[in-house]
């Protein structure tokens, strides 16, 4: 697939999981900034989601089937939204840990994407 | 997913305008979701996924092929998916059900992982549980531990 994507999501999902795991440490609920760090994650994910998709379409196949090349590519898509609704009904610092692993989920499902496609 | 929570929340503070007395005593631990709970439902809820879209991918395409695994990986599932349903869920009885599950989750673990390690050739497939969960970054030894630490201590 698109490394430059791969690598992309797999880098601000880890800045991401860093900066939520620091408010967690100084106890602090997540904020409008780590929010719009959220949002950022997830449209390159989409992006990701997006071209994979497409990439599909045009004929090329994926080393370890298509379906579950999707399935990762939508789990990818939906880790850190899912994260982010959850942490808005718990302002605490577990709603920044709660992040913080959704982030760190999203990076492992990067990893597994890019052997899943075969690369 | 955010309107789940909400719901929770809402069941767990309209105790306080409960009625009799132990209404109001039993809405603290209705709570399951609050706190560490969320980090803990977060991961379940992960565990769930993975587990159940890979079991029923698994058996439904190459079933066959690893039919000890891939039932191993089932069974895994259907505990994950429970455990977040009940602390979803909430209340005491929900409670117990999922601290009886997270040391069933526990036995599991440790059961299957030992077995493929003692016998491997049983095991043509990896299972969600072989070698004590090294493939998920040993979370489903981890997670039943910490689940139970949390759901003792949310006891009240």
């Amino acid at each position: 697939m698109l490394d430059a994507l791969t690598v992309a999501v797999s880098a601000t999902a880890l800045a991401l999981a860093a900066w939520c795991g620091f408010a967690a440490f100084r106890d602090q609920p997540t904020k409008d900034w780590h929010f719009a760090g959220m949002a950022v994650v997830t449209l390159l994910a989409l992006a990701q989601l997006v071209v994979g998709v497409v990439q599909l379409a045009r004929g090329e196949k994926a080393d370890e089937g298509t379906t579950i090349f999707v399935a990762y590519l939508v789990g990818a898509f939906a880790a850190v939204p899912a994260a982010g609704f959850l942490s808005l009904a718990e302002r605490t610092r577990w709603g920044s840990a709660t992040v913080a692993a959704g982030a760190v989920v999203l990076a492992v499902l990067e990893v597994r994407l890019h052997d899943i496609w075969g690369g | 997913m955010a309107g789940e929570t909400g719901a929770t929340r809402a069941t767990g503070t309209t105790g306080t305008t409960g009625t009799t007395g132990a209404a109001a005593q039993a809405a603290p631990g209705a709570r399951l979701v609050s706190g560490p709970g969320l980090l803990l439902v977060w991961l379940y809820g992960v565990m769930s996924v993975g587990a159940v879209s890979r079991s029923v991918y698994q058996i439904a395409t190459e079933y066959d092929r690893a039919p000890l695994a891939y039932t191993l990986s089932a069974i895994a599932a259907v505990v994950y998916a429970f455990i977040t349903y009940t602390l979803f869920r909430g209340g005491e009885k929900a409670r117990r059900a999922a601290l009886v599950c997270c040391a069933a989750e526990l036995v599991g673990v440790l059961t299957v992982g030992t077995w493929t390690l003692m016998d491997p050739s049983a095991f043509p497939d990896a299972t969600v549980w072989s070698d004590y969960g090294m493939g998920y970054l040993f979370i489903p030894v981890l997670l039943p531990v910490t689940g139970m630490l949390w759901l003792r201590r949310a006891r009240r």
